[in-house]
């Protein structure tokens, strides 16, 4: 059952071979037995049973939504009505959210069951989960690596199948890396949409919510649910709705494929350069034709990111003081002192170290040095894209320059830890879609991602192009070992 | 850019973080570590660029002038760690 | 040394919308604390803001109003700074790209009018309430207020005294109210005031070092806390100190101001754009909608009051200071038979008298603008004589009826009979030879006796004029 595709689940639930409260119960009892993976900060199995009973009694009534009686489980940044919401910080760590994420409002419309509230990097501030108050998530094919960040507990939960698919988030390539990382599929939507409201918000102009799921095919039935126009995001982009599962229909005869020169150089493992190769060579079989084209500036891209991410951070991370919500330190002398103290002790050493960056690039006399530089840059950026799509549809190569490291390994370097999203940030930078799928695995056994790069709003191509891969080869159907 | 300690404990008050005066070193050594790394982007030339502050750069959709929330503040205070009387409560502001 | 003084405002105006500037919370003043503040004004984790219209619009016709540039593309950036009642630790405005550009305000003063230029307007959202109650040595923190939207407006530093300055200040007030985007509730705060001041030798070009006074909530306060501040600055330089710049808080109570303590920190608001609100695009038809809204304003109809009804300008300033009494002027002086000029007397006088005694506004008084016209009526038709018609008036603000039922019950109406103030007047005359004697020995101020107990004989109903050509004829003969 854990390895069924939720399109099957769901049309196994309305055809009632299975009932919700069975399905979510056998999740449950998966996550329960891999415990150690530490993959969820909060599982609720009454309030999860509460949604599978009312799912149950809409499926008897006929109702036949997509999703409907489906578990899925969500990173713990989207707040849910009536769970906590720690966004993996002890700041929040007693934040029950009264009220919905529009993400999970959508899918409980839907009569899809919350399964659980993944671990995450604090704030999304991560690159291995290793950020997380409620401490770091196993990689669960190798318990001694990280399953990668900031959406590790998601991924990890999917590739361990103890959900069935999973909500993340993608600030700098939070979806895609963990995806690469665990052998799943995640899929970072064009920026605006899929609605920010109820996500706490990291870097308010890069952030993006998608799907975690075990193929393409489920991203877009995922997709089909939770994306779309939202008036309560100012940033929600207004278009068409798109169905992202009929647009997985086409062949990829005459695709042609961009190859950054920059993503295939230094710094690049030479397994994981090697398996992309191959990957690419399938999408050859396939008729697709692999052109080189020149991102410039991307090299400069984590720079840019680390100023602009803190710096929208910084303000972003202002409302935590202990007022009106969450933490409150429990000894203090005045206001400011109240302030200080229950900021410093309710977030994390990187948490902190990335406010404080931000703090000082906005701040008089070097505002134009690092933000507006940055902004520059991001402008760039984004132009080296658009002329690189002049040649190309999509552009595709790793979504990792490494397999997933040792548990430990980068927590003393930041700057190390931030390099391993040098591939999937400029996508954020430009926000286009951009998704990482499992092309094979590396001589130790652990999962490789190519990266797959759209136009801006070609979300449906990239899921696309992804599904016809997996058509054809089934390294998503790799399982962990040892299950 | 190398941070002093000075440097570092203004913005950690600006940012309203406490820092302990045994962590003020690493923290200036971990921060200017940091910003040696963004200078990087100095290589680029960017004079005459136009900064792009968003991805979509679209304009701003306007809402009409509707109340639609009621009052919710006996559920919107439950997280509130102190609060008397309607009021969230704070150390004393002295103006 | 002679000095000058130097004075710009900044004004905070809360827009009159429904609901908030970002969330669709009501607005409405003086609820239950926090009953009005929703999810998205006590920030909680995820939410967003939407930006409101209406506020939009308001803003471009007041910046159509004092003849601004409207800027086609404005930017909401954030204003960072902790406070308790600002909830997101940020405050969303307008910085490098305001809504409303330069424009300029005309204000009379003594020495003519005036032109104070108008550096910017822009939008922003209002923060909450600190409430300094002793809950337990704490303080209370309501939002309701949080995310009232306002336009802060920013003048030049063209101001030379406290006296101009409350000019300036009263004539926005004025705008804002007639442009009906703004309450004008001085006590409830939608409109408020600082002020930068600061002096410097007469003749110098160089400005001195300025003080911004905050909590100054009356007009009244307002030129106190100017002329207070004014006054210490001078003294501070005269000794030959310098001005610190700070801002201070102006205390009412012991009429001085004082620093504030809070704000002793450097500030570094650390603005940057809004990432979530892109720019706020205006198109042709928005403006050119708005500026259809507009109605007339007070300079113009001060000027139109001038020419059309003869008034000085004085008076039509007073009539125009606010559109409720405008309009009941010209409905008084378009309903009456009598004179134009005595319409705005009764006006500017005995109606604002009475208002002003029981704290009333136009709107409230119990004397419609047909019934004041009706009263001036029987004025012009001497049916009564002025003196009368106060009394009248009286009653008829204490709702005993019309002007004709009151003269009727209460028998006011005026003798014009010339027969019978002959026959008053005689009397009159008969029982005063000592004063006939002064007067025809050139007291000519005795005549004014005649006058008084002529009325008294007749209880003020004899038609003065008449009487004083009657009693003319029959002194000099």
């Amino acid at each position: 059952m854990h390895n069924k595709p939720i399109s099957e689940l769901a049309n196994d639930l309305v055809a009632k071979t299975v009932s919700s409260v069975e399905l979510t119960q056998y999740f449950l009892s998966r996550i329960e037995q891999h415990e150690n993976l530490n993959a969820f900060i909060t599982v609720d199995p009454e309030f999860s049973l509460a949604q599978a009973r009312e799912a149950d009694r809409r499926i008897q009534q006929g109702d036949k939504s997509a999703l409907i009686g489906v578990p899925i489980a969500h990173k713990d940044i989207f707040c849910t009505k009536g769970l906590l919401t720690t966004c993996g910080s002890r700041i929040l760590s007693n934040f029950v959210s009264p009220y919905d994420a529009t993400v999970i409002d959508r899918l409980n419309q839907n009569g899809a069951v919350i399964l659980g509230k993944t671990n995450m990097d604090e704030f999304a501030m991560g690159s291995s989960n290793e950020t997380s108050y409620f401490g770091p998530v196993k990689n669960p094919w190798d318990n001694a690596t990280v399953p990668g960040g900031s959406s590790g507990g998601s991924a990890a939960a999917v590739a361990a199948r103890i959900a069935p698919a999973a909500t993340g988030t993608d600030t700098g390539g939070s979806i895609r890396q963990p995806a690469a990382f665990c052998g799943v599929t995640g899929f970072k939507p064009s920026y605006g949409q899929v609605s920010r409201y109820g996500m706490v918000a990291f870097a308010s102009s890069l952030d993006q919510g998608g799907p975690i799921t075990r193929s393409a095919e489920d991203a877009a039935l995922l997709l089909n649910v939770v994306a779309g126009f939202d008036a309560r995001d100012s940033t929600s982009v207004q278009r068409q709705t798109t169905d992202f599962v009929a647009g997985l229909g086409e062949d990829v005869q005459g695709l042609r494929i961009g190859l950054p020169t920059q993503f295939f150089g230094h710094g690049l493992d030479s397994e994981v350069e090697r398996t992309v190769r191959e990957a690419l060579q399938e999408y050859e079989k396939l008729g697709a034709t692999l052109i080189d084209i020149d991102l410039p500036n991307s090299d400069l891209c984590v720079p840019c990111y680390y100023v602009l991410a803190p710096s929208e951070a910084s303000s972003n991370l202002a409302r935590y003081d202990g007022v009106r919500y969450g933490y409150r330190a429990p000894d203090y002398s005045n206001l400011i002192d109240m302030y200080m103290k229950t900021r410093a002790e309710g977030f994390g050493e990187e948490v902190k170290r990335r406010i404080m960056i931000g703090t000082y690039a906005l701040s008089a006399g070097y505002y134009d040095a690092y933000y507006v530089k940055a902004q520059q840059l991001r402008r760039l950026i984004a132009q080296d894209f658009e002329q690189a799509f002049a040649q190309c549809d999509v552009i595709m190569g790793p979504t990792t320059p490494t397999t997933a490291f040792a548990i430990g390994s980068k927590t003393d370097d930041p700057i190390a830890m931030y390099l391993n999203d040098i591939y999937t940030i400029s996508v954020n930078l430009a926000g286009l879609p951009g998704i990482s799928i499992p092309v094979g695995l590396d001589s130790t056994g652990k999962p490789i991602g190519l990266q797959i790069i759209g136009q801006y709003f070609g979300d449906t191509h990239v899921l696309n192009a992804a599904h016809r891969f997996q058509m054809t080869t089934d390294w998503h159907q790799l399982e962990p070992p040892g299950d | 850019m190398a941070l002093d300690h000075q440097t570092v404990k203004n913005i950690a008050r600006l940012a309203r973080l406490h820092i302990d005066e045994s962590n003020v070193e690493r923290y200036a050594v971990e921060l200017s570590r940091i910003l040696d790394f963004v200078e990087q982007m100095n290589r680029v030339d960017t004079q005459d660029v136009i900064p792009l502050a968003h991805p979509q750069e679209g304009r701003l959709r306007l809402r009409d002038d509707l109340v639609t929330e009621t009052n919710q503040r006996d559920s919107l205070q439950k997280a509130a760690p102190e609060k008397e009387a309607g009021l969230y409560l704070v150390p004393k502001v002295i103006e | 040394m002679n000095w000058e003084p130097v004075i710009g405002l900044e004004i905070h105006v809360q827009l009159l919308t429904h609901s908030k500037i970002f969330s669709g919370a009501s607005t409405a003043f003086g609820a239950d604390a926090n009953t009005q503040a929703c999810a998205v004004d006590v920030a909680l984790p995820g939410v967003l803001p939407v930006m409101n219209e209406q506020a939009a619009r308001m803003a471009v016709k007041f910046g159509l109003a004092v003849d601004a540039k409207i800027n086609r593309r404005s930017v909401f950036a954030r204003k960072n700074y902790f406070y308790p009642d600002l909830p997101k630790g940020y405050q969303i405005s307008q910085y490098e790209l305001p809504i409303v550009g330069e424009g300029n305000l005309i204000i009379d003063t003594d020495d003519g009018q005036k032109r104070i230029g108008i550096t910017r307007a822009h939008l922003e959202e209002d923060a909450g309430k600190s409430l300094h109650e002793d809950y337990h040595g704490m303080t209370g923190i309501d939002l309701n207020r949080a995310g009232t939207p306002l336009i802060e407006i920013v003048s030049e530093p063209d101001m030379r005294s406290a006296k101009e300055a409350v000019t300036y200040l009263k004539k926005m007030h004025t705008l804002v109210r007639y442009l009906d985007i703004c309450d004008g509730n001085m006590q409830e705060g939608s409109f408020r005031c600082d002020a930068n001041v600061s002096v410097r030798p007469v003749g110098q070009q160089e400005l001195g070092t300025r003080t911004e006074l905050k909590n100054i909530n009356s007009f009244r306060f307002v030129e106190r806390a100017i002329e207070y501040e004014i006054e210490r600055q001078i003294d501070i330089l005269e000794d030959g100190g310098s001005v610190v710049q700070e801002t201070r808080l102006y205390d009412p109570d012991k009429g001085e101001t004082r620093p504030m303590r809070t704000k002793e920190e450097a500030h570094d608001y650390r603005y940057f754009p809004d990432p979530d609100l892109p720019p706020l695009e205006l198109d042709d038809d928005f403006v050119e909608a708005t500026r259809q809204t507009l109605p007339e304003l007070p300079n113009a109809k001060q000027t139109r009051f001038m020419s059309q009804y003869g008034l000085s300008r004085e008076d039509s300033s007073q009539l125009t200071a606010a559109k409720e009494l405008a309009e009941y002027f010209e409905a008084a002086a378009g309903a009456t038979k009598g004179d134009v000029k005595t319409v705005s007397n009764w006006i500017i006088g005995d109606l604002s008298g009475y208002l002003n005694k029981e704290h009333r506004e136009i709107a409230e008084s119990p004397v419609g603008a047909r019934q004041l016209a009706l009263l001036i009526d029987r004025i012009h038709d001497n049916t009564i004589s002025g003196k009368i018609a106060k009394e009248v008036f009286d009653a008829m603000w204490h709702g005993e009826g019309d002007a004709d039922d009151i003269i009727n019950d209460k028998g006011l109406k005026q003798i014009t009979d010339t027969s019978a103030i002959e026959t008053v007047i005689d009397e009159v005359l008969t029982r005063s030879a000592l004063q006939i004697e002064q007067y025809k020995s050139g007291q000519n101020k005795v005549f004014g006796y005649f006058v008084g107990q002529v009325m008294k004989a007749t209880k003020g109903k004899a038609n003065p004029q008449q009487v004083n050509q009657i009693l003319q004829r029959k002194l000099d003969a």
